[in-house]
């Protein structure tokens, strides 16, 4: 059988750790490659590390700790972060990351979904999708939620699906902060339209919440950052949740 | 103990040097045959395409290389996968080391099977303390049928080869690099036959 994923989200800034909420206000909660180590141990199924780096100079610190993670860990991680051209992902990948993930500059160029998957394969091609539900509709956001496209996202699913993403990062910008569970009805409609895994992002804020992603919501992988950083919710206390709760966890 | 890892086209083998290092390994990454005739443990890392993968290995004759060798070589996904005779992904004739064809998931489930699975139905010096039903680390669209090379079992879609073994040749469709604690008493286990 294969197990839901249960994935902690690091932001990084200059080689810390950061999270936003709703994108903005950012908080320091520790050094990426100690709290990534440490996750892993607790039982986190893969890590994900997003630059937030403004200046080139901070870009530069991004790339080493990807070495420094793929030396200290011994479970899948995937990087993102501005991420634009084949020459970037080559070099994280290199550096040891498992898989990257894309958003803003797919957005902009679509067929970069194409030429990444066919260099890579489709495995390490992640596409992150910011949406936000506004007049009845899910839209397209783009530039970490700041910038909003005509996009609807059913159809941008479709349509990176189509050019050879290997996984949907779907993260809901009216859940994400607000602690009171994902966007249940979205991550349904976008997992049962594509046939790639979705990781549900946003909102998490009890171990109930996780529940319904996996089950009404029928995601493959659920993605968190405060809850964990902050001590919230352990990873070991949320696993053993879901075991009792019949869903299949490693 | 010498440890090389077998220099190609392909991902990954940063990670698996990366995993040694934990273990207090250091491995050499070549692609010289008389290095790698030298070692005590080879192994044939890979994340990538079967066509160009076979077509890098065949031009630098590594083919034979590995086909000759007597020490326990143990392929990782693509790796595993270039072992066998045969891989529909493009048509590719591969090394024929286990008598299996790899085939293409039919997309009854999502694909890339992506995740930790079970494995089961093993018994095999590399498998030793591993726990039956345990998680392993998989991501890949193509999969190593059922067969008497098979090694252990995963299901997912049907079931299929996780591991395979034949005399002196281990392979893993998972990827014990990334496998965490089990990940890493599977390549003890390795080093250590």
């Amino acid at each position: 059988m294969l197990a839901k994923r249960i994935i902690p989200c690091l932001d990084v800034k200059d080689g810390r750790t950061v999270k936003g909420i709703n994108f903005k206000e950012l908080r320091d909660a520790g050094d990426p490659v100690e709290l990534g180590a440490l996750y892993a141990q607790q039982g986190a199924d893969e890590l994900c590390f997003l630059d937030i780096s403004a200046t080139l100079e901070e870009r530069k610190t991004f790339a080493s700790l990807v070495k420094d993670v793929a030396r200290n860990v011994n479970v899948p991680f995937t990087v993102g972060g501005g991420i634009s051209s084949i020459n970037q992902v080559s070099q994280l990948l290199e550096a040891g990351a498992d898989k990257i993930t894309i958003n803003s500059a797919a957005v902009s160029n679509p067929k970069l979904v194409e030429s990444l998957s066919k260099e890579f394969g489709s495995q390490c091609i992640v596409v992150a999708i910011d949406t936000k539900f506004k007049d009845n509709k899910w839209f397209v956001y783009t530039h970490g939620g700041t910038r909003s496209t005509p996009i609807i996202t059913a159809d941008w699913a479709k349509q990176i699906y189509d050019l050879g993403a290997g996984e949907i990062l779907l993260t809901s910008m009216n859940h994400d902060g607000t602690k009171n569970g994902f966007a249940i009805e979205l991550t349904k409609t976008i997992s049962e339209l594509i046939n790639i895994p979705v990781i549900a992002s946003g909102g998490a804020g009890n171990m109930q919440h996780f529940k319904e992603v996996f089950t009404k919501g029928k995601a493959d992988a659920a993605l968190a950052a405060s809850i964990f950083h902050f001590k919230e919710i352990e990873i070991t206390d949320l696993k053993n949740f879901l075991r009792n709760e019949k869903i299949e966890i490693r | 103990m010498k440890i090389a890892i077998i220099k190609y086209n392909a991902g990954n083998v940063q990670s698996v040097e990366f995993a040694l290092n934990r273990l207090g390994y250091f491995p050499e990454i070549t692609d010289n045959p008389e290095k790698l005739k030298a070692a005590d443990k080879i192994i044939f890392p890979g994340v990538g395409e079967a066509s160009s993968a076979m077509k890098y290995l065949k031009e630098r004759g590594l083919d034979e290389v590995i086909l000759a060798l007597k020490q326990p070589i143990l392929g990782i996904c693509l790796g595993m996968q270039l072992m066998c005779k045969f891989s529909e992904e493009n048509e590719t004739q591969c090394l024929g080391i286990f008598d299996l064809e790899v085939k293409k998931f039919p997309p009854k489930e999502k694909v890339p099977h992506m995740g930790w699975n079970t494995i089961s139905d093993f018994d095999s010096p590399l498998l030793k303390d591993i726990t039956v039903n345990d998680y392993a680390y998989f991501v890949h669209s193509y999969y190593a049928e059922i067969g008497k090379e098979t090694m252990c079992k995963a299901d997912y879609i049907n079931i299929f080869s996780a591991g395979l073994q034949k005399d002196n040749f281990y392979g893993f469709q998972f990827h014990p690099e990334k496998s965490s604690d089990l990940g890493e008493k599977i390549l003890e286990n390795f080093i250590n036959l």
